[in-house]
């Protein structure tokens, strides 16, 4: 069932395989009738491997080395906004409130983080969409810095109605949307929530977002509670996010290299 | 006989459908777009261009080799004469290139990747634009920055060029992206090379800002001097035509002379007796204070005395171009003495009494 599964979500390579052969458990039945060679079990035991083995560990990325709680506080992450800009569903992220300005609470942060961190590794290692957005001016060319190094892509700039919903209409047939939506500051200019939050959720793409105390972290599927206005904090996400996606790529490769050098033998027999 | 019945359904069973909507089969002509070109299609029709082009200079009797496109419009021009006012309505023979209109290919790969890394905002190639237009902003910042630091920073620089040249406009800028921009994009677009060419130090990036600006068309028609000929006496003299409505005229201007002028053979005096007539002829000697220096010989003919005395006021200051200096041209050119005037009899329309004049208005 779930090697089924992972043939479907890859382009379809074997669609003769799910006729000629059951697979129940992992082990692969043929009928008498196929005279297929081995090579194509081999293959799809290599995909299995390459994409189940990651999800045995829980930080097979090692991303929990990148950061520290002390580096979050010296990037000001947990710095939030005054009190009258209190967000009633962050009230349970917040450590305290000083002086009317809210302090995020780090520990909750460096969970969600290191939750948010694996996630994007895990979607960029299975070869996913990741997409960036923010709509604050200040970071938009460091938004657009990081996804081009990433490999990945970056909307920082006014957001098409119809982007998410109406893709099919505005770049044509055959689009794929993203599979992961990072949102770097889930507010618009005008300080209500991003329309690509509620479109994500419409569509089923997760979101991953750094919620600030102003913000309503109800509709992400990873918040990331934290300083979305000081360059600081933001220079640091990009740099985490980016290390993290970059990672994860190399990862694969370094998988599917050595796969193919072990099945290489069996091919050329 | 034993019959087997198969609980389970076959794979291929065939379902009835029961109704047919036409509805869902007729095409969404709205939201297909407008009609798009695949690039095979392009290709077949340049390689039928190149082989029609082959035939065409094989009809005429050239060398297909060196067969340009201003040939094909000649032959085309000379095999299929055309009476229609519209040019573009005529029959044309040029390279697909230029009579499809540019189209983008599809913007994703195989596994559903998109290209650009800005895809997913909808319009990649300007947005991609300010990317690079701000990171040229941040890029002279630094320059500066790593100047100040060694403390070489001085505000007089040499400046780029930019007195005849015009930005792009707007039409220009979405046939380079190939995408259609609003007009607020273009001015963002514009004000954000504005801010970049105030930095001091914006001559490092003037490759970049010179491809989003086109030189202005100097003065579209230099004023052309007619050539000053000499006579057997060794005397100069200019010969030059004017127009004004229907008159045409020619005028001779011959120097050494005392102020005689003859018209169509007769004395000025005589063809026109109306004061502001000699006026305008005058007009141009006097600006330029030459009166008594010049002969003038001229032969008028068509329109009226004021329409003719426009004609030849235009051919004198013509003539006289040849013996005048830069700035007194410049002179003349600002006192309107070289533009010829444009306006003609407009005619009469149906339905109207006149040209503008309409019929008397009844109530009932």
């Amino acid at each position: 069932m779930a090697a089924m599964a992972l043939t479907r979500g890859l382009w379809l390579r074997h669609p003769r395989l799910v006729a000629a052969g059951h697979s129940f458990g992992g082990h692969v039945y043929t009928t008498a009738a196929s005279v297929k060679p081995p090579q194509i079990q081999t293959d799809v035991n290599d995909t299995d491997r390459i994409l189940n083995k990651p999800l045995e560990s829980p930080d097979f990325f090692r991303l929990s080395e990148l950061y520290s709680l002390q580096d979050l506080f010296n990037a000001r992450v947990h710095l939030g906004h005054k009190k009258g800009c209190r967000h009633r569903h962050m009230e349970p992220y917040l450590f305290g409130c000083r002086l009317d300005q809210d302090i995020i609470d780090l520990d909750q942060t460096m969970e969600h983080l290191q939750l948010a961190l694996n996630f994007t590794a895990h979607i960029a290692y299975r070869g996913g969409i990741i997409l960036f957005v923010s709509r604050r001016r200040q970071f938009c060319h460091l938004v657009e810095t990081t996804a081009r190094n990433c490999g990945e892509y970056a909307n920082t700039r006014y957001w098409q109605g119809g982007l998410l919903t109406n893709a099919h209409i505005q770049y044509g047939q055959g689009v794929r949307l993203p599979d992961l939506i990072i949102f770097l500051s889930t507010l618009n200019n005008v300080f209500q929530q991003h329309v690509g939050i509620r479109d994500a959720a419409k569509m089923n793409i997760p979101t991953v977002g750094v919620v600030d105390s102003n913000c309503n972290p109800s509709l992400i599927t990873y918040p990331v509670p934290g300083n979305d206005d000081t360059p600081a904090a933001m220079n640091l996400y990009c740099r985490l996010f980016q290390i993290a996606v970059n990672r994860a790529k190399d990862k694969r490769k370094q998988m599917e290299l050595l796969h193919s050098l072990t099945s290489a033998p069996t091919t050329n027999q | 006989m034993l019959l087997i019945h198969t609980s389970s359904r076959p794979p291929q069973v065939q379902t009835r459908q029961i109704c047919v909507s036409s509805v869902l089969h007729r095409k969404n002509l709205a939201a297909a777009g407008p009609e798009k070109f695949t690039t095979e299609f392009i290709q077949k029709q340049v390689e039928e261009f190149n082989i029609g082009k082959r035939h065409l200079a094989n009809m005429m009797g050239e060398d297909p080799e060196t067969f340009t496109q201003e040939d094909i419009d000649r032959s085309i021009a000379y095999l299929f004469p055309s009476g229609l006012f519209q040019k573009k309505a005529r029959p044309v023979m040029k390279h697909p290139d230029e009579i499809f209109p540019k189209q983008r290919a599809i913007q994703w790969g195989p596994d559903g990747r998109p290209f650009h890394f800005l895809f997913y905002t909808g319009k990649q190639s300007y947005y991609s634009l300010m990317h690079d237009t701000y990171d040229k902003v941040l890029n002279i910042e630094m320059h500066q920055d790593r100047l100040r630091a060694k403390g070489l920073f001085s505000t007089d620089t040499k400046n780029i060029s930019l007195g005849s040249s015009r930005w792009l406009i707007k039409e220009e800028l979405e046939e380079i992206l190939v995408e259609t921009i609003s007009d607020h994009d273009y001015m963002r677009f514009i004000k954000l090379m504005e801010r970049m060419l105030s930095l001091p130090y914006s001559v490092i990036e003037e490759e970049f800002v010179l491809r989003f600006r086109r030189q202005l068309e100097v003065q579209s028609t230099k004023q052309v001097v007619p050539q000053l000929e000499r006579d057997e006496r060794g005397v100069a003299f200019s010969t030059t035509e004017g127009r004004r409505k229907t008159s045409n005229c020619s005028v001779v201007l011959r120097d050494c002379g005392s102020g005689h002028v003859s018209i169509n053979g007769q004395d000025l005096l005589l063809y026109f007796p109306v004061l502001q007539d000699r006026q305008q002829l005058m007009f141009p000697l006097q600006f330029v204070g030459m009166l008594g220096r010049f002969d003038l010989e001229c032969s008028v003919s068509g329109g009226g005395r004021s329409s003719q005395a426009g004609a030849l006021r235009l051919a004198i200051s013509r003539a006289l171009l040849g013996f005048l200096s830069e700035g007194e041209m410049e002179n003349m050119r600002q006192a309107g003495l070289l533009t010829p005037d444009p306006r003609v009899r407009e005619r009469k329309k149906p339905g109207q009494e006149g040209a503008r004049r309409k019929f008397t208005w009844k109530k009932r």
